[in-house]
């Protein structure tokens, strides 16, 4: 089965490699062969070169190409679903792989169902002088579990990406990075060394930096993606860290001779790899106080959006933590230090959501909120919970991502604003997104109920009877948490009237390519949630569902009179006052940018300074000196034969005198 | 006769030959004081050969040599000069500089 995993990840790895060395050639020859119908292969004008944005041309491989096949750019002319025979190519060597890797995941995840247990193998083993490095995979079920949800998620995006994305000038390169994204997330979810998960957990932080930053053109799209990249770049050092401090500890990278060492291992060591792993755990999964690049990275394309930013790599940070979950069990300070981390971060983005004007950053402020309910579901010790609501909200975030792509490409602007009424012109996307609200908001029979549900009870569980956790940090958990689900359904009312209700509009329904992978999500969304009737750990019991259920009705009613009385009003400016800073998100960036940014830019600027006037100044300020006394140097070199011979002579008559006074 | 006279005589000649060589500007009077220098070399070779009582008059044999020498260098010197001042109208030695660094003042 881990050789079936390793194909997995290599087929999407070899497809990128593919696409990003030979992307172009490949549309180039198709389109020799006349599949491209009859297209005249105009040179399309180069993009254009966004200041400050020279660095990313050779991140770009297909930059240079791109000036011969004007890919999709020349498809007005074509009828829908023509202009994707020039994204033929991507399709060949991204879509293709992708395909088969998630059957394979499939396969993977059928044979972990039937057959449960850990099956590790080992490629080779490199030595390192300390404790070696083992490259190999290993896959039980909840790798198999991920897996499958990452090959899914995977492939929706990469069909849904051919009609979205044809248009754009880099498909090709887009499709091979996303191609690359998959399988490092594969290989995340199936290693069986800490250090081969980093290596993974790397390279998708690479991904998503080139992926934000997809239009790099524009500032905002170049701006993000580095945030993006420094921020996690913050939490990722800690990881590293962490995982060294664990390898060591334990003496292996392998994870399950760290996992069961981890309890013998001195408590301080096993408390500052856990805090360490944290920090690489926030800034991957975007929990406060890392939090702040998960809205910016919206910048980027919608089904990267949906891919990276909702449903998989932001999941990896929880998924990290479900994987060392014994060292976490032997450290207990640093569950609750992830129970407040949590608990501020889903209340604080369930807030800051309520008020956004963008679709996609209410979505973007949702995954942190949802994800700090893993979070929390981790810390409190519903590992199996935490699980299955990453997996539901992996379905129905990726859902409500591609169903939001759908309505900004009809609309043409992700401003709530913009839209509005578009239900009746969209019933496939409006079906599709009603059913993601649903599930986010919690209402049955919607996976997202079932598996908030099972959080919720454990959380509960934990405030009232004791756990792990100290009692005012589980109090503070579900406290937060109830609250979040209240605010979490005012939200998503919201967002689900603005975009849909009020006034019809015009619009055109997304094409066929867009509208299947939404669909097929929003039946998966549908019947997840009734796989975790099986274990009784996730059963929904009546107490807390109804509970949970009270808070949500609460919460959408509230925006939904709050909207009824005027629908053309954004019911968030019932907020007054605090509207502002629930916008801003508690102006958390603008005190890193005082805080942080400020103070590095300065010392930035300051290292600059003495970089140009110090370092340089002496370098030049010697050129003056060197001239002089070349010039010196010079002065006997007159090109007289006459000067020379005297200096012959009296060089030699200077020997001759020193061999006679000293002999 | 002391061994004395024709050496610091030679001695004075070849200081002669050396201050020719190193101060005069005309190419044809530095050779000549070439030649008084090597002329110096011959009336030591003689000299020193008597002193000595060289059976085989090396010394005697070596100034011929250096004579007929002479006569080659100041033939090929000569020819220099001419084709010297064919080229450049002079035969100053001071302003035959061309292999000089030449932008000295420029900088």
């Amino acid at each position: 089965m881990t050789v079936l995993a390793a194909q997995a990840i290599a087929l999407p790895f070899l497809g990128a490699l593919f696409g990003l060395l030979l992307g172009p050639w490949t549309t180039r020859r198709l389109a020799e062969v006349g599949l491209r119908a009859s297209v005249p292969p105009v040179a399309s004008v180069p993009p254009t070169e966004a200041p400050g944005s020279e660095a990313h041309v050779e991140a770009e491989p297909d930059v240079t190409g791109e000036a011969v096949p004007p890919e999709g750019r020349a498809a007005p002319g074509f009828a829908p679903g023509g202009g994707a025979r020039g994204a033929l190519g991507p399709v060949l060597y991204a879509v293709l792989p992708t395909v088969l890797t998630a059957g394979l995941t499939i396969v993977i995840g059928l044979g972990a169902w039937l057959d449960p247990g850990v099956r590790t193998a080992a490629l080779t083993t490199i030595p390192t002088g300390g404790p070696d490095i083992t490259v190999g995979l290993s896959v039980d079920g909840l790798a198999a579990l991920l897996g499958v949800l990452v090959g899914l998620v995977a492939l929706a995006v990469q069909v849904y990406s051919v009609a979205y994305m044809r248009d754009e000038p880099r498909y090709s390169s887009y499709a091979a990075f996303v191609s690359l994204f998959t399988a490092a997330m594969l290989l995340v979810v199936y290693a069986s060394d800490l250090l081969v998960l980093y290596v993974g957990w790397e390279v998708m932080g690479i991904c998503s930096y080139f992926l934000v930053g997809h239009h790099w053109e524009e500032r905002t799209g170049s701006r993000a993606a580095v945030k993006a990249f420094l921020v996690t770049r913050v939490g990722d050092a800690g990881l590293l860290l962490g995982i060294i401090v664990l390898g060591l500890g334990a003496g292996s990278f392998d994870i399950a001779t760290v996992l069961a060492k981890a309890p013998d291992l001195p408590s301080g060591t096993v408390l500052a790899a856990a805090l360490l792993v944290l920090c690489g755990v926030a800034g991957k999964s975007a929990l406060f106080p890392l939090h702040t690049w998960l809205p910016d990275a919206m910048a980027g394309p919608t089904p990267i959006s949906a891919l990276i930013h909702a449903a998989t790599m932001v999941a990896a940070g929880v998924y990290l933590v479900a994987r060392l979950y014994d060292v976490f069990l032997a450290a207990p300070a640093a569950l609750a230090v992830l129970g407040l981390m949590a608990a501020v971060s889903m209340l604080g983005s369930a807030c800051a959501a309520l008020a956004q004007v963008d679709l996609k950053r209410v979505l973007a402020y949702s995954t942190i909120s949802q994800l700090a309910v893993m979070a929390a579901g981790l810390a409190v010790g519903a590992k199996s919970a935490a699980m299955f609501h990453l997996v539901t909200h992996g379905a129905f975030k990726a859902l409500l991502f591609l169903a939001a792509g759908c309505v900004i490409h009809a609309v043409g602007s992700n401003l709530l604003a913009d839209m509005g009424g578009l239900a009746k012109a969209m019933p496939y996307t409006f079906g599709a997104m009603t059913i993601g609200y649903l599930a986010l908001a919690g209402v049955p029979p919607t996976s997202g109920f079932f598996s908030k549900d099972a959080v919720l009870e454990h959380v509960q569980d934990t405030a009232l009877r004791g756990g792990d956790l100290p009692g005012w940090a589980s109090w503070a958990v579900y406290v937060s948490l109830l609250v979040t689900i209240a605010l979490t359904a005012a939200y998503s009312t919201r967002a689900w009237l603005l975009t849909f209700l009020g006034p019809a509009r015009e619009a055109h329904e997304a094409p066929g390519l867009m509208r299947w992978p939404v669909l097929l999500l929003a039946g998966v969304t549908l019947v997840l949630g009734f796989a975790g009737l099986g274990s009784a750990e996730l059963r929904p019991h009546v107490a807390p569902a109804a509970m949970s259920l009270l808070f949500t009705v609460a919460g959408a009613a509230a925006v939904y009179y709050a909207w009824r009385d005027d629908p053309a009003k954004d019911p968030a400016l019932r907020l007054g006052v605090l509207r502002r800073p629930f916008e801003r998100a508690f102006y958390v960036d603008e005190l890193y940018d005082r805080t942080i940014v400020g103070p590095v830019r300065l010392l930035a600027r300051a290292v600059k300074g003495i970089d140009t006037h110090a370092v340089d100044g002496a370098v030049e300020a010697s050129v003056p000196v060197t001239r002089f006394a070349g010039r010196l140097a010079r002065l006997p070199q007159n090109g007289n034969p006459q000067t020379y011979l005297t200096g012959l002579l009296a060089g030699a008559v200077f020997l001759v005198l020193a061999v006679v006074a000293l002999t | 006769m002391s061994v004395a006279y024709p050496a610091v005589f030679a001695a004075l000649l070849f200081s002669v030959g050396v201050y020719g060589v190193l101060a005069r500007r005309n190419a044809i009077l530095v050779l000549m004081s070439a030649e008084l220098m090597l002329n110096a070399v011959n009336i030591n070779l003689v000299a020193f050969d008597m002193w000595l009582r060289d059976v085989l008059h090396g010394g005697q044999v070596l100034a011929l040599f250096t004579i007929v020498i002479a006569a080659a260098e100041i033939g090929l010197g000569l020819a220099i000069v001419l084709l010297l001042f064919r080229d450049r109208g002079n035969i100053d030695v001071d302003r035959q500089d061309v292999l000089r660094e030449s932008d000295l003042e420029a900088r």
